[in-house]
């Protein structure tokens, strides 16, 4: 069955929803990477890599890559929407912007998982 | 007042010069404009970011190259735009989730808020900057 809405005024909650979601989800991580960071500080590359060594703190910063691919593919559409008119061009930049956010998110898991 | 309005040149075209020296945005406006300016620069950024990361984590003399190339001024320079664009779109994201709660709609208090979110935005880089260095 296709029940799919394709007029209206709903279409856009969903991203709406989900650009604040990963906003709270980013913001808690700074907080907590911050805290992390000041209190271990002076930072030296064992401190460092210990850190990022640890499942929990692995997880954490995929969610919030996540949470940043996520966030930065709503936004940067949204300014595209709004500034580039051309239908071809617009589309040409907003495909570039999917693939450079999805390049971003793996090499982010290569860099948590090496 | 009804021949100030009149005096006034009519249509009024955008243009580059009317953008940058004519129209004057409110405080709430350049919150708004900054948060976009600040959120396309780090959607660049973050491959710089993300190389830098990598480097740091690779091994203890990529760890130390990275340090080194820190403390390079233009690119500490460079970081700091970078610290304060997160800093701002953190500050204006909170309070465009406050609006959107109901909260702080009045002039008085949108204008209040304008310049608590510029000010913070401004005053974390310099914490964050001179915790880093």
């Amino acid at each position: 069955m296709v029940s799919r809405i394709v007029v209206g005024a709903h279409y856009g909650w969903r991203d709406w929803l989900a650009q604040r979601v990963t906003a709270v989800v980013m913001a808690l991580y700074s907080v907590i990477l911050a805290a992390v960071l000041l209190r271990r500080a002076p930072i030296d590359y064992g401190v460092w890599r210990e850190l990022f060594a640890q499942g929990w703190m692995r997880v954490a910063t995929l969610l919030f890559a996540v949470s940043v691919a996520w966030h930065m593919w709503i936004g940067v559409r949204d300014i595209l929407m709004d500034y580039v008119k051309p239908v071809g061009l617009r589309l040409a930049l907003q495909v570039f912007v999917v693939l450079t956010v999805a390049g971003y998110l793996g090499w982010t898991v290569q860099i948590l998982w090496r | 007042m009804p021949q100030a309005a009149a005096n006034k040149k009519r249509p009024k075209y955008l243009n580059l010069t009317a953008l940058l020296f004519e129209i004057r945005l409110p405080l709430a406006g350049w919150v708004s404009i900054l948060h976009r300016i600040s959120g396309a620069l780090m959607f660049v950024a973050t491959l710089w970011l993300l190389f830098m990361l990598d480097r740091s984590l690779a091994s203890e003399r990529e760890f130390e190259f990275v340090r080194h190339y820190l403390g390079l001024v233009p690119v500490k320079l460079a970081l700091l735009v970078l610290i304060w664009a997160y800093c701002h779109h953190f500050c204006a994201g909170i309070r465009f989730l406050l609006l959107e709660t109901q909260r702080g709609w009045d002039k008085p208090t949108a204008r209040l808020t304008s310049i608590i979110v510029l000010v913070a935005g401004l005053a974390l880089t310099v914490l964050f900057g001179a915790k880093l260095w």
